[in-house]
């Protein structure tokens, strides 16, 4: 079975918004609106730094709360494991927003709740999603999980990788490569 | 030291995690209070018949769906995308507190209507009808007769619908595992325990019977008391459980909200209308508004100070 997820290759990442910015292009979001962002991690005390630089958007989790949590359907699951919000059907409870373990979503000033949908309608004509087409540093990484020979597969073996609050138990599909 | 720097310029989600405004504790305050009355007054009705009852609790049933109306208006408010309300109405999905919640509160206002007209007398039903339109006059007599043989049946219903609602005011948050102050089973039954003493002690705001007040007085102490103990396990469990939830217990103990909740939810919401309420039982003194005040200004705190700590 397909398995959608994405691997951010922190090694690589530089936190230039490439992603951010080719996202709110191809989804045309509204003014200030973003559906994936940067989280710049500095650990250490001076002069003893290191710094990670993550590429971050919802994790369309396996194991979803928001999907379980909204009331009438909206947030569901669709191909390949990728969570969706259908406009049409959301009250804008937010009841997701309360679940979501990473604040991935945010109000769409139309009324309904928004996020990443790994570019979907891009997905389904066999195209990566925005922020990867975009990468000027190839950090992100989009594929099936489930498929060994997919890139996303094999550098989430061969690499070193965490996900996000692993306690959520939500079964994220975004991992960081270390 | 860990420094965690996130750049996500949307106005909507950041810096605060903050969802729900006043609505949603003002619509679980209310909709406990709903459940609190259901329970009361199907359980007091049970220990006395009509003509026993005084005018005040034989009209007071209808004090629910009034309650709840008010509580689901604060929640549509809140609705981001009011057009589309009806959806909840689409769907059944038992993964969502919300959903099923939005169910038993379509089941709460027949029974709830029903119980109301049961309680009524012939004269009161007399005086009701003076203010409805034809149709809906003769529908009320009709009603009434077909519940007061059923009155029993009814009770049992408004009952079972009570608790259910008291406990889904709780689970709607409590489900949500994501926010750690929220992610405790006890707030199911501490919500339901809120709302029971919160129902009491706005039906003791009336011109009850002397026996009547007694008995709802006895119910709001004991409800109190459960209140305190449940408080105490909710907190114990939190600082029994992660790193994120024993943070969230320290909001409360020490931290941000630690004020609000031990002045106006611990001592002005329970331990001082207990212990208003036990010397007015005790000492047989003519018995205040004080008390019942407070338990209500209780019940909204605790529920307040809960959502905001769960978006803080």
């Amino acid at each position: 079975m397909t398995r959608y997820a994405m691997a951010v290759d922190t090694v690589r990442c530089v936190g230039c918004s490439a992603c951010v910015l080719a996202c709110a292009e191809e989804n045309q979001l509204p003014e200030d609106a973003y559906r994936c962002w940067i989280t710049t991690e500095t650990r250490g005390k001076f002069p003893v730094l290191t710094q990670e630089i993550r590429s971050e958007r919802c994790n369309h989790c396996t194991d979803a709360p928001c999907v379980t949590a909204c009331p009438t359907g909206a947030s569901q699951v669709t191909i390949g494991g990728i969570v969706v919000v259908d406009h049409e059907m959301c009250t804008g409870c937010k009841a997701c927003m309360g679940a979501c373990p990473y604040d991935a979503r945010y109000v769409h000033p139309d009324g309904y709740i928004d996020k990443c949908t790994f570019c979907v309608h891009r997905v389904e004509r066999g195209l990566d999603p925005a922020c990867v087409a975009n990468c000027p540093t190839k950090a992100l990484i989009f594929g099936d999980l489930d498929d060994p020979k997919s890139p996303v597969a094999r550098l989430t073996v061969e690499r070193k990788s965490k996900v996000n609050k692993p306690e959520s138990g939500a079964d994220p599909n975004v991992v960081f490569l270390i | 030291m860990n420094e965690i720097d996130v750049i996500r310029t949307n106005h909507l989600v950041d810096p605060a995690l903050h969802i729900w405004g006043w609505e949603v504790p003002v619509y679980l305050f209310l909709g406990g209070l709903a459940a609190g009355v259901m329970i009361a007054t199907a359980l007091i009705a049970a220990a006395m018949p009509l003509r026993q009852r005084s005018a005040a609790l034989r009209w007071l049933p209808f004090a629910a769906p009034v309650a709840l109306s008010l509580g689901m208006g604060a929640l549509f408010l809140d609705l981001e995308h009011k057009a589309y309300v009806w959806r909840f109405y689409a769907a059944l999905r038992l993964t969502s507190p919300m959903s099923w919640g939005a169910w038993i509160l379509l089941g709460i206002y027949p029974a709830t209507l029903l119980l109301g007209l049961a309680s009524l007398t012939d004269q009161d039903l007399a005086r009701l009808q003076r203010f409805l339109p034809g149709p809906l006059s003769r529908w009320a007599a009709g009603a009434q007769s077909w519940a007061q043989h059923r009155e029993l049946g009814l009770r049992s219903v408004n009952v079972v619908l009570g608790l259910g609602l008291g406990v889904y005011t709780g689970v709607l948050l409590g489900a949500m595992g994501a926010r750690a102050v929220w992610n405790s089973a006890l707030l199911g039954p501490l919500f339901l325990t809120s709302g029971a003493s919160a129902g009491a002690a706005f039906l003791l705001l009336f011109r009850l019977a002397d026996h009547e007040r007694r008995e709802l007085a006895r119910w709001d102490r004991l409800a109190l008391l459960v209140e305190l103990g449940l408080i105490a396990l909710f907190l114990v469990g939190l600082l029994n459980g992660s790193a994120q939830a024993q943070a969230g217990a320290h909001q409360l103990l020490g931290g941000r909200f630690t004020a609000q909740f031990w002045a106006l939810v611990v001592v002005a919401g329970l331990a001082v209308p207990w212990f208003l309420a036990t010397f007015e039982a005790k000492k047989h003194s003519r018995p205040t508004m004080a008390a019942p005040l407070l338990v209500l200004v209780g019940g909204l705190s605790l529920r307040w100070i809960l959502v905001a700590a769960g978006q803080a």
